[in-house]
């Protein structure tokens, strides 16, 4: 699939945002007046960063808001009541917090409808049976524990910054060599594509265009793939096997910074290895499986 | 609405025979010449003239090759439109309900006017079947001609897919596929017609008529060929003195 940086951009800043409204509704003891202003501040300005990369992937966005319309079918307009949603919840919370008026139900609340939106986001790219390697549960599973990794950096919750990591490492890992196979496990081949099972092998001898066209430009991106490899390891040393020494650290505030520079970093290329490396089936008939 | 409606009593779709058609592309012209022409936007072409042309299509030949075990390699002229699934991934996905399924014959349509252009039902069509208009910023697809199947200002022999009426050698077929009396369902009955990818678990309506077998060659094919033998090896007279003449120089 072709790597948008509008989507990789949306995907990695709404994640960090609603991570740390998950961390901030969640706290017994969450941070009130100025320092919570700054908090929430942040963490809106993250998911409001994110949803307007999202509108710069719509070709129309003067119809954007239509796109509410369909919660009861479309994960994508479930996501855009889930943000709305918990932004709202944040900000009430949030604004309670400023005022010194702490409300904690709202905050769970709001964290609730954090995670939500987090997983509609996933739920866009795992409902998709044509690109069998995120139709899984992996990916919201991947999803989530990004968002809640980066959260606890943002809102310095070091102990469990310092077991999600790890755990995001593993499953990302994991993810890696098990979506490696899943294409293959979908039974889709160029045979069962044409109809043309059991008369013999089947190849694509020439294409129907002589240009590029729209469908092999988004679904069938193949620019790059040889540097897969490193980018995987890259996106995995920045994102979890370098922060996890500097949050051990003494001067948590400058490291602790430096780790979440690199999170992020590493999370960038880890989603642009996300969206460059998954195979839709509609490139069998390209001869780009 | 973008929840599919419950299954429709007709199911209008096309049949496509592997055998007969020949690969000259004259129903991706014809699709192209209607639909640029029918639809609320034209069909857009980037730089049509310039050094790297591409353009919206709603259909598309390709060419495939099959090797069996044994004998020559054959080839197969293949063309892919929107086969109107049962189960369309493309409709559900949509958040803003531009992407629909018509209730009464199942056919996969996209109101333009409440497109944004965020290309996720493309991504969820395992057919490749749906195409984004760059100029308009819409996606686009196969209508099976809606504006040609219901038009009474038409004669009734235009009253056909532009594909289909366009056809050379008669490959394509429109008709209802949920009638198992119709022309068309029963074309795929006798033709062993099938799905494509199944497993994506879509139910296409469109159904694709497989290759017949070839005729073999038979062994003694070479009947005549004793008749046909070379009857001078080396030359003789005239033309010998010369080769053999040449030859020594």
């Amino acid at each position: 699939m072709y790597p948008a940086r509008s989507l990789i951009a949306f995907s990695t800043l709404s994640g960090l945002g609603f991570g740390l409204l998950v961390w901030l509704g969640i706290d017994p003891a969450p941070p009130t007046g100025w320092v919570a202003l700054v908090f929430f501040a942040l963490a809106h300005g993250l998911c409001l960063a994110g949803l307007a990369a999202s509108a710069l992937h719509l070709r129309r966005r003067d119809r954007a808001l239509k796109a509410f319309s369909q919660w009861r079918s479309s994960w994508l307009s479930r996501e855009a009541w889930a943000a709305v949603a918990a932004l709202l919840a944040g900000g009430g919370h949030g604004l309670a917090l400023m005022l010194d008026q702490p409300l904690l139900p709202l905050g769970w609340l709001s964290a609730a409808l954090a995670l939500a939106a987090v997983t509609c986001t996933a739920m866009i790219y795992a409902q998709l049976k044509a690109v069998p390697r995120w139709h899984h549960w992996s990916t919201p599973a991947l999803f989530l524990l990004t968002a809640l990794a980066g959260g606890a950096l943002l809102s310095g919750h070091v102990t469990a910054a310092l077991i999600l990591l790890p755990a995001l490492g593993a499953l990302q890992i994991w993810t890696w060599y098990d979506g490696d196979t899943r294409f293959a496990r979908s039974g889709s081949t160029p045979a069962t594509a044409t109809g043309l099972a059991g008369r013999g092998s089947v190849r694509p001898l020439f294409p129907a265009q002589t240009g590029s066209t729209y469908v092999l430009d988004e679904m069938a991106f193949v620019v790059a793939r040889r540097h897969l490899k490193k980018l995987r390891v890259l996106g995995l040393a920045f994102m979890v096997v370098l922060p996890v020494p500097l949050l051990l650290l003494p001067m948590p505030h400058l490291f602790g910074a430096v780790a979440l520079v690199s999170h992020v970093a590493g999370v960038v290329l880890s989603r642009w290895v996300f969206f460059a490396e998954a195979e839709h089936v509609v490139g069998l008939y390209h001869g780009r499986g | 609405m973008t929840t599919l409606p419950p299954l429709p009593q007709k199911k209008l779709g096309l049949v496509i025979d592997l055998d007969t058609c020949v690969g000259c592309h004259a129903c991706v012209i014809a699709c192209k010449g209607w639909n640029t022409q029918s639809q609320p936007s034209p069909l857009s072409d980037q730089d049509p003239y310039g050094a790297d042309p591409t353009g919206t299509f709603l259909n598309r030949v390709h060419g495939f090759e099959v090797q069996p075990p044994e004998g020559p390699a054959q080839l197969v002229h293949f063309p892919r439109s929107c086969l109107h699934c049962d189960d369309a991934p493309c409709v559900t996905v949509c958040p803003t309900g531009a992407s629909w399924k018509r209730a009464e014959d199942g056919i996969v349509l996209v109101n333009e006017a409440d497109c944004i252009g965020c290309g996720l039902c493309a991504w969820a069509c395992p057919y490749g079947a749906r195409e984004m208009d760059m100029a308009e910023g819409v996606m686009k697809k196969c209508t099976l001609c809606v504006d040609r199947i219901d038009n009474p200002h038409l004669p009734e022999e235009d009253r056909l897919p532009a594909c289909v009426r366009t056809c050379p050698s008669q490959a394509r077929h429109f008709g209802d596929l949920n009638d198992p009396d119709s022309a068309v369902s029963l074309l795929v009955a006798e033709r062993g017609g099938v799905d494509l990818m199944p497993e994506q678990g879509t139910a296409p309506v469109n159904k694709y008529l497989p290759p017949r077998p070839r005729d073999a060659a038979p062994d003694d094919v070479d009947v005549l060929a004793p008749y046909l033998d070379v009857v001078a090896e080396e030359p003789r007279g005239l033309l010998g003195w010369i080769d053999r003449t040449l030859a020594r120089i």
